[in-house]
């Protein structure tokens, strides 16, 4: 059955619907690559009860022509999103057993459109890293490895259990979340497609909140094709949101292959940072010949405040967690550690629950929200946060269609690497990704080729605000250029 | 910009997580780190620059001033570490 794994969901769509196959029998060749793939720390909770239930449940469908957009599709969910009945952590201790009432806009959206759920996916606690190595759970493990080496590198973060899922075939699509490139560094380093889809395009309802002007939810999945189709079942209005946007969701999946030809691709001078290695800065000149033979035109941008975005960020989203994780006082939900008094009680729930990250983040957060530090921190950033979505408008004001930037600096590094290097060592793995959260805007990871050893990377690129579709259609040009090869070989 | 050991121990009351003094002086190390590489902004002239509210154009929509869920105290309760009847129990805060 192991052969059920190669089939991408657009493929095993059509063999679900000519009844080659049957959901339960995908569904249970998923179930058992899961079960044989546990030393990847990928799940943190197995639901197979539910995975088997809701396959026959899209057998019945298809056996009445009723299928969904996403049926019998074997589905992995970041445990970031509430699923009711299920436990839901964001990998925090603080969140004990919690379990939902509820189910989240996407995941509930994408359940109606016939995805079968197999478990819940590892991430860093509250989104809150670059390497999955926050989580309560350990680390997700990445499914590739060095050429002639064992070293366990990270399949990145905070969606690392989501991109290792993906890439180790153990789900045929996963749910992620990106606030700063928690989408787009994960499948970066994996072989895998991700998107982080425009502000607003995705209900944020039912997702654990980290910062909240900066969240967006998408899919991570194994091609160009399967993300735009996946997106398609997540994003639309939801007035539980404020934010989310009302407009129509266009056809993803039809914009996959469409023709680039006569298009602008910016390539903005700014990313050209120091020390950039050059099998990355050799990635984006490819990158750029394959749109330029496929017909667009290839322009210098410059988006001059690039490297503010970074340290903004590091102020405006630790101030919108201290407010957002404010909610965990071991009263209502979660852990609870007992105190002489309620601010003891606090104090002590909080201190045991949140991992040193996160406690890291909350306590800048209340440092620049704090009286007299509020105007030279915070709203400096915001002033900032305008600057460089300013940026990208004058940009694409100048007729540029799509920005074309490298996705990460480096290849996927090992675990425990960063462990003695200062914090913001390990934000600089954000540097190419963050820009998008501040502007809004969407962005999308697609491998375009392999470092030295053998490990995959990837290219990203950039759109105007609710223009996912040029994205689609400029990255399946670049995953048809590269040619595949993003498979890892199985040693688990 | 660095801070002393008694912000660290203001900023952690104000964000409610109890702080061990043995760990102190490592949390001034990481907070300096932090707030040396977000310096960086004060170089950029941002007079006359809106601070950003919403990253995108939109107006906040009311909807119907009425009431459309609740009245489910099981469910509002069920993940409590500690209740009695439909109440959560903390300790006692009225001397």
């Amino acid at each position: 059955m192991s052969d059920l794994l190669d089939f991408t969901f657009a493929e095993a769509r059509k063999k679900l619907a000519a009844k080659d196959f049957s959901a339960v029998e995908l569904t249970g060749a998923y179930l058992s690559a899961m079960e044989a793939g546990r030393a990847l720390n990928a799940y943190v909770l197995e639901t197979p009860e539910i995975a088997l239930a809701r396959a026959a449940d899209s057998d019945a469908r298809i056996g009445r022509g009723e299928a969904g957009a996403l049926e019998g599709l074997p589905l992995g969910v970041k445990d970031l999103f509430c699923t009711e009945g299920v436990r839901t952590t964001a990998c925090s201790n603080i969140l004990g057993e919690f379990v939902p009432p509820y189910e989240s806009f996407v995941t509930a959206k994408m359940r109606r459109a016939g995805a079968v759920m197999l478990g819940k996916l590892n991430n860093d606690e509250f989104a809150m890293g670059s390497s999955n190595e926050t989580s309560r759970f350990g680390a997700s493990v990445n499914p590739w490895r060095r050429a002639g080496s064992d070293a366990k590198l990270t399949s990145g973060g905070s969606s690392g259990g989501s991109s290792a899922a993906v890439a180790g075939a153990l789900c045929l699509g996963a749910t992620a979340t990106d606030t700063g490139g928690s989408i787009r560094q994960p499948a970066a380093f994996t072989g895998t497609v991700g998107i982080k889809p425009t502000y607003g395009r995705c209900s944020r309802w039912g997702i654990v909140a980290y910062a909240s002007s900066l969240d967006q939810a998408g899919p991570i999945a194994r091609d160009v094709r399967d993300a735009a189709i996946l997106l398609g079942a997540m994003a639309g209005h939801d007035p539980r949101d404020s934010t989310s946007a009302d407009r129509e969701v266009p056809d993803f999946e039809a914009a996959v292959g469409r023709s680039v030809k006569g298009l602008k691709i910016g390539l903005p001078k700014e990313y050209r940072v120091d020390g950039m290695p050059s099998e990355i800065e050799a990635l984006w000149e490819q990158g750029a010949a394959w749109l330029r033979a496929a017909g667009a035109e290839v322009v210098e941008v410059s988006l001059p405040h690039t490297r503010y975005a970074l340290p903004a960020y590091y102020i405006v989203a630790p101030a919108e967690a201290s407010s957002n994780l404010a909610r965990y006082d071991g009263v209502r939900y979660g852990a609870r550690v007992p105190g002489r008094d309620i601010t003891e009680l606090y104090e002590n729930t909080r201190a045991a629950g949140f991992g040193p990250e996160v406690r890291r983040r909350i306590m800048i957060g209340a440092y620049v929200l704090s009286a007299g530090y509020y105007d030279a921190y915070y709203v400096r950033a915001q002033k900032v946060r305008s600057l460089i979505k300013r940026d990208f408008e004058t940009a694409f004001a100048n007729g540029v269609d799509a920005i074309l930037t490298p996705a990460t600096p480096s290849a996927a590094f090992g675990l425990g690497d960063k462990a003695d290097a200062s914090p913001v060592e390990m934000y600089l793995n954000d540097v190419f990704t963050v820009t998008v959260n501040m502007a809004g805007l969407p962005g999308l990871a697609v491998p375009a080729g392999k470092s030295a050893d053998g490990l995959p990377l990837a290219l990203q690129l950039i759109g105007r605000p609710f223009d996912e579709e040029t994205l689609f259609a400029t990255a399946s040009v670049i995953e048809d250029a590269a040619g595949g090869g993003f498979r890892p070989e199985r040693w688990w | 910009m660095s801070v002393d050991e008694t912000t660290v121990r203001r900023v952690a009351k104000l964000a409610r997580i109890k702080v061990e003094d043995h760990e102190v002086p490592k949390l001034k190390g990481e907070l300096d780190a932090i707030l040396a590489f977000v310096e960086e902004l004060k170089e950029l002239d941002v007079d006359g620059v809106e601070p950003m509210t919403s990253v995108a154009p939109m107006r906040l929509r009311l909807r119907e001033d009425m009431v459309n869920d609740g009245e489910d105290a099981e469910k509002v309760l069920m993940n409590a570490p500690a209740r009695e009847g439909d109440f959560y129990v903390v300790p006692k805060v009225v001397e």
